[in-house]
């Protein structure tokens, strides 16, 4: 069944700010085998003009990730998790991510779509800092496949 | 916060230096308690197979993270990277074994986006067992 229209444009309440440690981007940073010293070394990220260490591109996605739950979890729009997969991902910053920022995530659905029985679900997190300033856009795409049979 | 190559010193189809990502389980393990995302088609066989995968899988968002380093190893600085997305297109399948799996990462400049804003449109391919992984990979990426 074709996914209701009316949720498109749908918000979700902000996140409670979530405060980016020094110690958590090293985890991912070393997770991901990366050694830029802008990740772990405060005096070489500023070397760089930031104020502290500065997060890998991808790290936000774990409180966008979160956030999105919001939607998927939506009784609401009734998706069927266990069929969901994650298609798309696009970033889109204004600065990036470092220690010290205190971060929420205010979720809206962008679009929705249903093709061939998937359900296609655009979701956008939307993440200010503490002072209320945009850091980046993350754009989720997605899909919850059609049950077999369908 | 921006690269330490000069937009004027590339031109469209400069490559950027190649590079090969080893992925393993203990990989996956560590990154699943640093993102936080435990599903278990990241390290469970037994619950991969169960949903139809033929062994367990990489995080797409893994495979992201690792190719976006032959972007930000070029820029200098990560924050050049100011906008960068990928599609899921095959999933990284990694063996329970020493040796796990391979992302073979390429990329080049595909196009100058202006001299007023100084950035350049990266295209990234990636690859695991001679299939491609990531499809649209793109990165903007602030030169000086």
């Amino acid at each position: 069944m074709a996914l209701d229209q009316s949720f498109v444009g749908r918000a979700y309440p902000p996140t409670a700010p979530y405060e980016v440690g020094r110690e958590k981007i090293r985890e991912f940073a070393e997770a991901i085998g990366d050694p830029n010293p802008a990740y772990t070394e405060p005096d070489a990220a500023r070397a760089l003009g930031h104020p502290d260490v500065i997060a890998p591109p991808t790290f936000v996605f774990s409180l966008t990730y979160r956030a999105a739950g919001q939607v998927v979890d939506d009784p609401q729009l009734g998706l069927d998790y266990s069929r969901v997969v994650h298609r798309d991902q696009r970033f889109v910053y204004s600065r990036p991510v470092r220690a010290g920022d205190r971060l929420s995530v205010t979720t809206t659905i962008d679009e929705v779509k249903t093709l061939a029985g998937n359900d296609i679900v655009d979701i956008r997190g939307d993440v200010h800092d503490a002072a209320g300033e945009h850091v980046v856009t993350a754009h989720t795409k997605i899909v919850s496949r059609a049950p077999e049979g369908n | 916060m921006a690269a330490v190559i000069s937009y004027d010193e590339v031109e469209p189809g400069t490559e950027l230096p190649s590079r090969s990502f080893p992925v393993t389980r203990a990989d996956l393990v560590r990154y699943a308690g640093a993102s936080g995302d435990f599903n278990p088609i990241h390290w469970n066989e037994r619950f991969a197979k169960s949903v139809g995968l033929e062994d367990v899988i990489a995080h797409g968002m893994f495979t992201m993270a690792e190719a976006v380093r032959v972007v930000t190893d070029w820029a200098g600085d990560p924050a050049a990277v100011v906008e960068y997305g990928v599609r899921f297109t095959k999933p990284v399948v990694v063996p329970d074994d020493d040796k796990g799996a391979v992302i073979e990462v390429s990329a080049k400049v595909a196009a100058k986006l202006g001299e007023d804003t100084r950035r350049v449109r990266v295209d990234l391919t990636a690859t695991s067992a001679g299939e491609k992984v990531l499809g649209m990979s793109r990165a903007v990426v602030q030169l000086t």
